[in-house]
């Protein structure tokens, strides 16, 4: 146990910024007239998570890997990356969120957000089983309720409800097995439970299997993949929107840190077992994503497929295979932030979700269709955007450890996703509107939303061609586990 | 003047080119400036060529005025032209027949810039191939003949006519016959193509002296094959080519629908100059590069010879279409060169035998004369089918009947060139054919006596359409009126004159261009 | 330092992309000089880095390196050899000349012009690339806009389902290829993705048997080798004009040349082991090309199966792995693709006036259309390989590598400049000349200017090449004694 060093202080400092600031807008939100609250909440939102962002890069950044807090935090690079991430993806939500009615004006959503994001940056850095446990829990409460707060609307209480009890019992389960862990080694901390698992044994299948439960939720794996397409479609779309970016990186953090730290020793046995799961994961979303016809749904199956394709890093029990998989997750959630938030953008003008209403959105709106082909062709794995270099930098990791067989899958799997990705295309560049007088019907986009798919946009691009830098924090990230 | 010495062969063969260049940017309206244009270019390479044939020492060996350029050096070709004997007369007849052949055009009215261009381009490419010392080059040059031939006969060939195929395609006559022309042409030139890649592959060079040595200095095996197999099937491959080209029966069906076909000039050029192609093709490649394949096999091409000769003369007997009958009578002509080079094969390469030897010399020296006095006289008859045709716009003798007096002059100058076709003594046909008839007789008997048989169904054929065109009872339709037939004009006239005057030298005085051509011949084989 | 003459080669078009796109979608004259104005340039660099390319010293020339990822051996590898110029020098050609042929599109010009120029950026890209990883990145770029401009833009009847088609095919196509070469990656130890690295990695002789086919098969899709290239006559179809123009003329190149750069350089006993089937499809190719295309009714399609056709020659010519049989493939891959351009160009001159491309409905072109009568005529004897035009210069030395290695092939090869020849002259007969239905009688327009500059370009180029081979051949000649050192002196 390490005593208590003031400068550990810096390791949590995202956090308590992250408190402060969903405090602050509690306190705040009461003191401002209606019209102006749902801008307010939002700009206030969005601009304090940057400010968070730069105050933790330029304070908090780890240097060597630290336990902390009594063992219960891990203040290293593989955290704090993630961090940096979730802060992001919570402050672009943010800006999504501005404009859905009944959610931009309540201050209690982006309080939710907020705790959301705190509850994810603890289980980013989680070091302890009962810490880890605490911290999905703060993550996955908030969201429940986020995901049914359009209460007049009957999806939206269904994907909250939905989510709440699949959440819940998977929770369950995945408690279950942390408590045999503890029982089989009598330790809650991660990084002291490798000692009790030095061999193969049946029990410690088991455990990691009861484990994988609950986090296979969490990332959407399969067969634990089922609540996503309707929480996603029933939700509001910014929620939606961070609900597969970063909650799934959360997720993705956890697997990659309690696997490489907990059950080295079996690391061929999870590798099959989470290859044979990518490969479902994979397969199954993409074949049903074909036959969709709502784009949130279909973005939800595509979803579900991505997490299949970072797994894949996971699989490959290696550092480029960790650091494939953290970069994968950088490139993702850039990517579908994007395409949700092109989603929410269209769906406040259009009224609908269905695909069909997208025909012709490239002269509705030739810069928002534009915006939508970079994000799409990145989820297709097409260069100069970032799905590209992450799925070839995948693959690599995994032909790397020998899974020549997984690689193909992916291959595979990657054509299948290009179909539906360039049917969307087609649909907003080559069909028309009815009565085909798209001048008559644009849409709109306002500030918020504007600038937040710029950046997007541009991050992927950048990500794409200048991916160096990127791949060396995720490299970065990655030595912290091996 | 140097320069001109030095390249007077690659100025022979570009200098077309060079004109159709120039004509390309004439505006296509200006009609009579292009007819004009066109003549005087093609006159240039002519005076060049009589140039050449002065300059030409007939009593030096090997290929003269040589000259070589680096081509396609990737794979050992190179422009490498040259002449000799028999290669100058071919020269001279092309050189000759193509100003006439222009002035002969001047009646065609469509299209006169497009048309110009193509017979310009279609003489280098004839020019190429019996200049080129290259095989490469050789066929580079055969191949481009035939597109400009090709449009000729499509685009201003006769207009009448359709074909049926396979019972329900319709085709014009004329595309009918060019299309089959450049097919069957380029089917038989795929086994040429073939084998000169082979050969490339073979020794690494094109060029055709250094090949006469390499190729017969060949022994072992090739390519897992005994030589003697490989230099059959080429030998075959080179035949077939040729074959197609001279037209040999039965390689000739194309024949008769494209010289049919053809616009007046261009049937002049095509049996005038592109049927010696084949011929010249036999002389030069089949029989220094074959001559034991030759000489085993010399009595199929002059069986195949007899048969052309033979069958061109009594299908010629039977036509009714005055073009058509001239077609055919190509046919039969060629059989002679053809024989005339098949007794040469038959004896062979350092035969002991003086008597065959010297047979042999007089066989090619006829063929070749043959080539050059075919040249002329079929020139000179599809001429005058033309002159008759466009004045009464019908070439079926029937029609005809009776105009020796309603155009003497006309008829005076086809009753000449008709019998130098026929073969008759004091004009160039009968030394041609006596020579090969001579030449041939002691080698190949019976075939020679065969042929004997067509020479009189030549005559036959010949009396019977001077006959029915300029003989017998006036036919009134051609004497009053609106068809009232006209005379041959100057124009005319002067297409016909030098044909007329050389053929009576050749006939009365043969030497000046037997010298050359013996000298070579016997260089040759 | 030297002036980075290839980067500016490969980033011209996508610069120009951003730059139009910037523009608004109303001006549309101004959205089509920048876009000259960018190809213009991609042609004059593209004409100096092939004229100075230096052929006795050979090698890669304008080389650049940039570290992109040390970590795993990527850089931003530039350079050509005596194979890449002349194929860089056909991209721009081809640009050019798409650019002035599109001229009169009216359908949202910036998009397409802009999709068109990242095209373009990607073909020039694969072939500078010295760095596998780039190759790939490039190369997908190449791709996925294709899928677009078909879909978009091209004929209405079969845009979406050719379009699709293609974009898998391909899409499929090169994934195999970079699973292949990703494990070349880590099977050469090297952890570099520089391809003059990878070509002196030594692989184990069964090792390379074994990834040969996937990765040489895999580009292969894209050049169109048989069973694999039912995507392309559709796709060809299905184009508008300047992307047929691209798809055939440069697009397949772009699959044979990475097959040879990928394949055959970077894994030479695999290629020798696999020559057989290659020569084997590849004559599928040439002669059930020929065949099928002397069936079809539809103007385009007759040349877009004369395409799959003739990228056999190219392929066969790889498969000879002779010097003369590789020096025919080069030249046979810029020859086709001025070829190609230019009958792609006729082809939608004569459908933009008539509407249709039904040959039996067509006829008397030349009247209208003189100068693309001849330009197609040129085109079509280039196709069948006359002597004193470029197909010539370039299908002889392939010949005579099929000579080298298996006469017979040669042999039953040689049947296709028969059909070649038939079909194409029928077809010139057909559409050209003839009398021109009544349908269109006064209704066929003249062609504009910037076509007929197009038209004669391509020709004058065909024609130059034909009659002086000593333009290409050496260049061609200095890349394969390259490949031939890698070969081990075969």
């Amino acid at each position: 146990m390490t005593a208590f060093v003031p400068s550990n202080i810096l390791a949590i400092l995202p956090e308590i910024l992250l408190l402060s600031l969903g405090v602050l807008v509690l306190v705040l939100d009461p003191f401002w007239k209606e019209e102006n609250r749902r801008l307010n909440l939002g700009w206030l939102t969005a601009g304090g998570l940057l400010v968070v962002l730069a105050v933790s890069l330029a304070l908090a950044r780890p240097s060597a890997p630290v336990l902390v807090f009594g063992g219960m935090l891990r203040y290293d690079l593989l955290g704090f990356a993630f961090k940096m991430l979730f802060i992001f993806g919570a402050a672009i939500t943010a800006l999504f969120m501005m404009d859905v009615e009944q959610v931009g004006r309540r201050a209690e959503a982006y309080l939710l957000l907020l705790v959301a994001a705190l509850g994810m940056s603890l289980m980013a850095s989680a070091a302890d089983l009962v810490m880890l446990y605490l911290a999905i829990e703060t993550t996955s409460i908030p969201l429940y309720i986020l995901a049914g707060f359009l209460t007049g609307d009957e999806r939206s209480t269904e994907s909250g409800f939905k989510y709440l009890l699949f959440g819940a019992l998977t929770s369950a389960v995945m408690l279950y097995g942390f408590s045999l862990l503890y029982g089989f080694s009598g330790e809650t901390s991660l990084y002291a439970l490798a000692a009790s698992f030095p061999t193969f044994s049946l029990l410690a299948l088991g455990t990691i299997f009861l484990v994988l439960v609950g986090l296979s939720f969490k990332v959407s794996l399969f067969p634990f993949h089922f609540w996503a397409p309707d929480v996603y479609e029933g939700a509001p779309t910014p929620v939606a929107g961070f609900l597969s970016t970063a909650s799934k990186a959360a997720g993705f953090a956890v697997i990659l840190r309690l696997f490489t730290v907990v059950f080295p020793s079996l690391s061929a046995n999870w590798s099959l077992i989470l290859a044979v799961l990518a490969t479902l994961t994979m397969t199954v979303g993409n074949l049903i994503a074909l036959a969709q016809k709502n784009i949130k749904r279909l973005l939800a199956y595509s979803s579900i497929a991505h997490a299949g394709y970072a797994m894949i890093g996971v699989v490959a029990f290696s550092q480029l295979g960790a650091a494939s998989t953290v970069f994968y997750l950088i490139a993702y959630i850039l990517t579908n932030l994007a395409a949700f938030g092109i989603v929410t953008a269209f769906g406040h003008v259009a009224g609908s979700d269905d695909v069909k209403a997208y025909y012709g959105l490239s002269r509705r709106a030739p810069t928002l269709a534009l915006m939508m082909m970079v994000a799409f062709l990145s989820l297709a794995g097409m260069p100069p955007f970032g799905g590209f270099v992450a799925k070839v930098f995948v693959f690599a990791a995994a032909i790397e450890q020998g899974w020549v067989w997984l690689a193909v899958v992916g291959v595979l799997n990657s054509i299948i996703g290009l179909y539906y990705y360039m049917t969307v295309l087609k649909y907003v560049y080559l069909y028309r509107m009815e009565g085909e007088e798209e001048e008559k019907h644009p849409i709109p986009l306002s500030r918020p939303y504007a600038i937040a798919l710029t950046v997007l946009t541009i991050g992927i691009i950048a990500v794409g061609v200048i991916f160096a830098p990127w791949f060396g924090i995720a490299t970065g990230a990655a030595m912290n586990l091996f | 003047m140097n320069f001109l010495s030095s390249h007077l062969l690659t100025l022979i063969l570009f200098f077309p080119v060079l004109a159709a260049l120039v004509i390309l940017f004439l505006p296509k309206d200006e009609v009579k400036a292009i007819r004009w244009t066109a003549l005087v270019a093609s006159l240039v390479p002519f005076g060049l060529s009589v140039l050449l044939w002065m300059r030409f020492d007939s009593s030096a060996s090997g290929f003269q005025f040589v000259e070589q350029y680096p081509w396609y050096e990737a794979i050992h070709s190179t422009l490498h032209v040259g002449v000799d004997g028999l290669s100058l007369t071919m020269v001279l007849l092309t050189t000759l027949l193509t100003p006439l052949a222009i002035l002969a055009s001047f009646s065609i009215k469509e299209r006169v810039k497009a048309y110009m261009i193509l017979f310009l381009l279609l003489e280098t490419g004839m020019l190429g191939v019996f200049l080129a010392l290259d095989l490469l080059i050789f066929f580079v040059f055969w191949e481009i003949g035939l597109v400009p031939m090709y449009f000729l006969i499509n685009q201003w060939g006769s207009e009448k006519g359709e074909r049926v195929l396979w019972g329900k395609v319709k085709m014009q006559a004329r595309n009918y016959a060019s299309l089959k022309f450049m097919i069957y042409t380029m089917a038989g030139s795929l086994g040429l193509l073939l084998a000169i890649q082979m050969l490339g592959v073979l020794f690494q060079t094109y060029d055709l002296p250094s090949l006469y040595l390499k190729w017969n200095a060949l022994e072992g095996t090739v390519m897992g094959l005994p030589v003697a197999t490989v230099k059959a099937i080429a030998f075959w491959a080179f035949v077939v080519a040729f074959a197609v080209k001279v037209p040999v029966w039965p390689f000739h069906t194309w024949l008769p629908d494209a010289h049919t076909e053809a616009p007046t000039a261009g049937s002049m050029i095509l049996a005038g100059v592109l049927l010696k192609l084949g011929a010249y093709g036999f002389l030069r490649l089949v029989l220094p590069l074959y001559p034991a394949e030759a000489q085993r096999f010399a009595g199929a091409l002059a069986f195949l010879a007899v048969m052309a000769i033979v069958f061109g003369a009594f299908a010629s007997y039977g036509q009714t279409d005055f073009k058509r009958l001239v077609a055919y009578s190509s046919v039969n002509h060629m059989g002679i060169v053809l024989l005339g080079i098949a007794a040469a094969a038959k004896v062979g390469l350092n035969n002991p035998d003086v008597a065959l030897n010297l047979s042999k010399n007089i066989a090619l020296n006829g063929a070749v004369l043959q080539m050059f006095n075919h040249g002329l006289s079929a020139a000179g008859m599809f001429f005058l089918v033309g002159v008759i045709y466009e004045r009464t716009h019908t070439r079926n003798l029937n029609d005809f009947g009776g105009l020796f007096p309603l155009v003497p002059i006309y008829g005076g100058i086809l009753l000449f060139t008709s019998m130098a076709s026929l073969g008759l003594p004091g004009l160039n046909g009968f030394v041609s054919e006596f020579l090969v008839v001579r030449g041939a007789w002691p080698i190949l008997t019976v075939y020679t006596a065969i042929a004997m048989l067509g020479l009189l169904f030549t005559g036959a054929y010949i009396l019977k359409s001077i006959k029915q065109v300029l003989h017998g009872p006036l036919n009134e339709h051609w004497a009053h009126g609106e068809h009232r037939l006209t005379e041959i004009n100057v124009r005319e006239i002067v297409v016909m004159a030098p044909l007329m005057v050389l053929m009576l030298m050749i006939g009365i005085w043969p030497a000046w261009i037997l010298d050359v051509i013996n000298k070579a011949v016997m260089m040759l084989f | 330092m030297q002036f980075p003459i290839l980067s500016v080669i490969v980033f011209t078009p996508m610069a120009a992309a951003m730059l139009i796109l910037l523009i608004k979608s109303e001006r549309k004259n101004e959205i089509r000089v920048t876009a000259l104005a960018a190809a213009s340039l991609a042609l004059l660099l593209s004409l100096w880095v092939y004229f100075s390319y230096d052929k006795a010293a050979a090698g890669y020339q304008f080389v650049e390196k940039y570290n992109w990822m040390p970590m795993l051996g990527i850089s931003l590898h530039l350079g050509v050899d005596g194979m890449s110029a002349p194929l860089v020098l056909l991209t721009g050609v081809v640009m050019f000349t798409g650019v002035l042929i599109s001229w009169g599109l009216d359908d949202r010009p910036r998009e397409f012009f802009a999709f068109l120029f990242i095209l373009a950026s990607g073909v020039f890209g694969v072939f500078a690339s010295l760095d596998l990883f780039m190759l790939f990145f490039f190369y997908e770029i190449a791709v996925f806009p294709m899928y677009l401009l078909i879909s978009i833009w091209g004929w209405i009847k079969t845009r979406e389902y050719a379009a699709m088609k293609l974009t898998l095919y391909l899409f499929i196509g090169s994934v195999v290829s970079l699973i292949g070469a990703l494990v070349m990656y880590w099977q050469s130890g090297l952890h570099t993705f520089d391809m003059l690295a990878l070509e002196q990695a030594a692989f184990s002789p069964g090792f390379q048997k074994l990834w040969f086919p996937f990765v040489f098969f895999g580009f292969a899709v894209l050049g169109g080798i048989f069973p694999f290239h039912n995507w392309s006559p559709d796709g060809h179809v299905a184009a508008p004009t300047a992307v047929s123009m691209f798809h055939a003329g440069v697009l397949m190149k772009l699959g044979a040349f990475a097959a040879l750069r990928v394949g055959i350089m970077l894994l030479p006993e695999g290629a020798k082991s696999w020559s057989w089937l290659i020569m084997g499809l590849a004559l599928v190719n040439i002669v059930y090309g020929a065949f099928i295309a002397m069936v079809q009714t539809d103007f385009k399609y007759v040349i877009g199966f004369s395409s799959v056709s003739h990228m056999g020659l190219v392929m066969m010519g790889f498969s000879t792995l002779t010097r003369v049989g590789l020096t025919g493939a080069g030249v046979q891959m810029f020859s086709h693709g001025v070829m190609t351009a230019l009958f792609f160009a006729a082809v939608g001159m004569v459908y933009d006036r008539a509407h249709t491309r039904d040959i039996p409905r067509l006829g008397g072109m030349v009247k209208p259309m003189p100068l693309v009568a001849v330009a197609f005529i040129i085109g079509g004897l280039v196709s069948m390989g006359m002597p004193g035009f470029s197909g010539f210069v370039a299908e002889f030395p392939i010949f005579m590598g099929i000579w080298q290695v298996r006469p017979l092939v040669a042999i039953i090869a040689a049947i296709s400049i028969i059909v070649t020849a038939a079909y194409i002259m029928l077809v010139i007969r057909r559409v050209f000349f003839g009398s021109m239905p009544a349908e269109f009688e006064g209704h066929i327009g003249p062609v504009a200017v910037q076509d007929k500059v197009a038209l004669v370009f391509l020709c004058v180029i065909m024609i130059g090449l034909g009659l002086f081979p000593s333009l290409m051949v050496p260049w061609v000649q200095t890349g394969v004694q390259h490949l031939l050192s890698l070969l081990g002196g075969a």
